[in-house]
């Protein structure tokens, strides 16, 4: 059950430099564990996310079996203009999910 | 039903003598695989294109001790204006000794404000973590730092 916690300030003054925090629950599986009767544990993870800010992007990663479970990613942006911020995970196995969030520029 | 115990107690003293005897030998053959110095070098080429790599600018924050490998806090920044004319287009980030070399490529656009970025990491080993950034005029910027880590992530069982 795949879900997002994201952490971006509600209002900001234009010109702002802010942080905004992402942290997405997934088990990142490296695919290098084994299992007890020596079967190796199938490759499960994340690869890409990436931020958009009223349809732009400003931010992108790709993500490898060495980023911890549970990704978790911060970043910073101008705040430019009130909006949406557009967030998205793809991963292995038909992995995709998205979350937003808005922010007032005054 | 005595004699059935004491072998094994006894098999198992003879095994833990022969490890240590070996020394860290049997740690090494227990990984199913591991990242070289050779392996980490020809993933920052891929990402540099052979250009030449100078130290500075960038920094890099990882705890120097670490208790639990499966999750390392990371925190890698740079020294940058961030206008649109001078700013850093992308931080790459490296080990030595994972079973792969690459950690996270994380790329920002002039108005990033701060070209700083904070995740969780897994190591698997005490060893060299490289981060290597690129700036809009295409130079490329390194920092390293050595981390000590004392229980492994990745290779371990599943329970």
């Amino acid at each position: 059950m795949p879900s997002a916690l994201i952490n971006v300030p509600a209002k900001a003054k234009r010109g702002d430099i802010i942080e905004i925090k992402t942290l997405m629950s997934h088990i990142m599986e490296t695919g290098y564990r084994h299992t007890a009767t020596g079967e190796f544990v199938p490759r499960d993870i994340i690869t890409s996310f990436a931020c958009r800010y009223n349809g732009n992007e400003i931010f992108r990663a790709d993500l490898f079996p060495a980023i911890a479970a549970n990704p978790f990613i911060t970043f910073f942006t101008t705040a430019t203009a009130s909006g949406k911020f557009e967030f998205e995970w793809i991963g292995d196995s038909g992995f995709s999910e998205t979350a937003s969030a808005s922010i007032i520029v005054e | 039903m005595h004699g059935e115990k004491d072998s094994t107690r006894r098999r198992f003293l003879g095994l833990a003598g022969g490890a240590a005897v070996l020394g860290t030998v049997p740690i090494v053959t227990l990984r199913p695989a591991e990242a070289t110095p050779a392996m980490l070098a020809s993933a920052i080429r891929t990402v540099t294109g052979g250009a030449a790599v100078k130290t500075g600018k960038i920094q890099l924050d990882v705890p120097p001790l670490v208790e639990n490998g499966n999750t390392v806090p990371l925190t890698v920044s740079v020294a940058s204006a961030m206008a649109p004319e001078d700013f850093v287009k992308s931080i790459h980030v490296f080990n030595e000794k994972n079973p792969q070399p690459n950690i996270g490529n994380f790329y920002f656009g002039p108005n990033a404000g701060r070209a700083q970025v904070s995740t969780r990491i897994r190591l698997a080993d005490s060893q060299k973590v490289v981060a290597i950034a690129r700036l809009s005029d295409g130079s490329f910027w390194s920092a390293s730092v050595d981390v000590v880590v004392t229980l492994a992530a990745c290779t371990e069982e599943v329970i």
